[in-house]
């Protein structure tokens, strides 16, 4: 009987999913980091669907999703790679793969999912169906600043070493291109979308270093290397992140370290063009997907704080105050809404970039990254 | 009191409140040494602890960026070393100084909790 039951109730669940296909295109995931789940939720709704738990330490999580947008693959701190089903809304497999980890990729293709790790240093590379895993790559240090970048590669760079690898996984076996004097503790990097330039920050000199990936054999490129000399420094209380440093037109923005301002550079000739005076610490400044305004939030103590900057004229047109520790912001993939998580507020909030009128706040427990499903088919996120 | 001598260090900040007068925003907009010394929050001093030194340090202080924190990993350091490596930082590193945020009794307070945590 209990058999019959169970068989029935099998059928009817699979009736009831060949009746309402789950349709991801809009959904995304949420990071509770204190309690180790991920909140499922709607952009169009406005609402959350479920939660998953058992992902282990999230604090600083991060995740990519598979080209179908059906599974996430979550980045943990305590080196713990979870995938997750969003259509089930299950863990379909974990394995913890290091001690301390800080980010992770997901190839072009979608293959081969990479994450960086603190500790052991270094970038491990698993296969996206099984979790098995395929290459080991270790570095000797700390390492930051992982993206894929297309031709199925992986680059990264190293904060103690300075160096910027690429590994090159077109023929199965990696091929590793090693680019030294990168600078002086670089702390995160970014692709840009069109995959040709990777560029990462430094902590402990001044500027920036650019690589363009499409020259035969990329060298170190200066970028600002006078920025911020003779001025003091302020202390940094939160690294900044790097990933939304955002195309605007023909600049990228990006924050500052040690300044409270975000730096405007031309995408072309990678110079200065502008800056603007900020709130405080930026850490993330992120632009709209038009690219016409960007958001910036804070670090520690003005982490309630959000600015909008105009991209055109380079002001500030908007300046609030969602909650206690704003940690992150996401863009409806046509920038028409943002949700922004505030962590000691137990809330993600959403607001219309248009009006930014507040339209709706979701429970969430502690939240910090929102990662919407379009980034399955974004370069570099 | 030599602290409030000491809050200079970081000119242009924003922000020199001790972290109990931020997080009272608007209770006690001056507050003295006396009454952050009377009124240690110790929740508040955790959650700083684990959230604010846990961007570096990681949310359960196994280390990230910045090295471990767990007490086991410090026992061999004095807890008047730890108190001015919070207060002030490591030059040429990335510990940034904390005297700017909060007072010494809460720098102490935190050095003690370092080093008193259960092992992990």
């Amino acid at each position: 009987m209990k058999q019959l039951i169970l068989g029935l109730a099998a059928t009817l669940m699979m009736t009831s999913a060949h009746a309402e296909p789950t349709a991801t295109g809009d959904l995304g995931l949420v990071i509770e980091r204190a309690k180790g789940s991920v909140l499922l939720v709607d952009q169009s709704d406005r609402a959350a669907l479920a939660r998953i738990e058992g992902l282990g330490d999230l604090s600083h999580a991060s995740l990519v999703y598979s080209p179908d947008e059906r599974f996430a693959y979550v980045f943990g701190r305590d080196g713990g790679l979870t995938k997750v089903d969003i259509v089930t809304r299950q863990i379909v497999n974990r394995v913890v793969q290091a001690g301390n980890a800080i980010g992770g990729a997901i190839s072009d293709d979608g293959q081969l999912v990479a994450v960086s790790n603190y500790e052991p240093g270094g970038v491990r590379v698993f296969d996206s169906n099984t979790l098995e895993l395929v290459a080991d790559i270790p570095t000797g240090s700390k390492t930051i600043g992982l993206v894929d970048a297309p031709g199925r590669r992986f680059v990264f760079t190293m904060w103690d070493s300075g160096e910027t690898w690429i590994a090159d996984f077109a023929t199965g076996t990696p091929e590793i291109t090693k680019i030294p004097d990168m600078g002086k503790n670089p702390y995160d990097a970014l692709i840009t979308a069109n995959g040709r330039t990777y560029i990462t920050g430094l902590f402990g000199e001044d500027g920036l270093t650019a690589l363009d990936l499409w020259a035969e054999a990329p060298e170190p490129i200066r970028v600002l290397p006078d920025y911020g000399r003779g001025q003091e420094e302020m202390p940094v209380y939160k690294m900044p992140h790097l990933e939304g440093w955002a195309l605007t037109g023909r600049e990228f923005v990006l924050p500052a370290v040690g300044h409270h301002e975000v730096l405007w550079i031309d995408a072309d000739t990678l110079t200065e063009t502008g800056r603007t005076q900020t709130h405080g610490q930026p850490v993330f400044a992120m632009a709209r997907p038009d690219g016409r305004q960007v958001w910036v939030n804070f670090a520690h103590p003005l982490n309630d704080t959000i600015q909008v900057i105009d991209s055109v004229t380079k002001d500030i047109i908007h300046e609030f105050k969602p909650g206690p520790a704003v940690l992150h912001m996401e863009f409806t993939p046509r920038g028409h809404e943002v949700w922004i998580s505030v962590r000691d507020a137990n809330k993600v909030m959403v607001y219309d970039t248009q009006t930014f009128e507040k339209l709706r706040e979701i429970e969430a427990d502690s939240p910090s990254g929102i990662f919407f499903t379009a980034r399955a088919h974004r370069t570099g996120l | 009191m030599a602290r409030l001598g000491h809050r200079s260090v970081a000119p242009g900040r924003q922000s020199s409140q001790p972290l109990t007068s931020v997080l009272l925003a608007g209770a006690v907009v001056i507050a003295t040494s006396a009454f952050a010394a009377d009124t240690l929050n110790p929740d508040a001093l955790k959650r700083l602890v684990h959230q604010d030194c846990g961007s570096c340090h990681g949310l359960s202080l196994k280390g990230g960026l910045g090295p471990d924190l767990r007490s086991q990993t410090l026992q061999h350091y004095d807890q008047d070393v730890l108190t001015g490596v919070i207060l002030d930082g490591i030059p040429d590193t990335a510990m940034p100084p904390w005297r700017p945020l909060i007072t010494e009794e809460e720098a102490e307070w935190i050095a003690r909790y370092l080093l008193q945590q259960e092992a992990q």
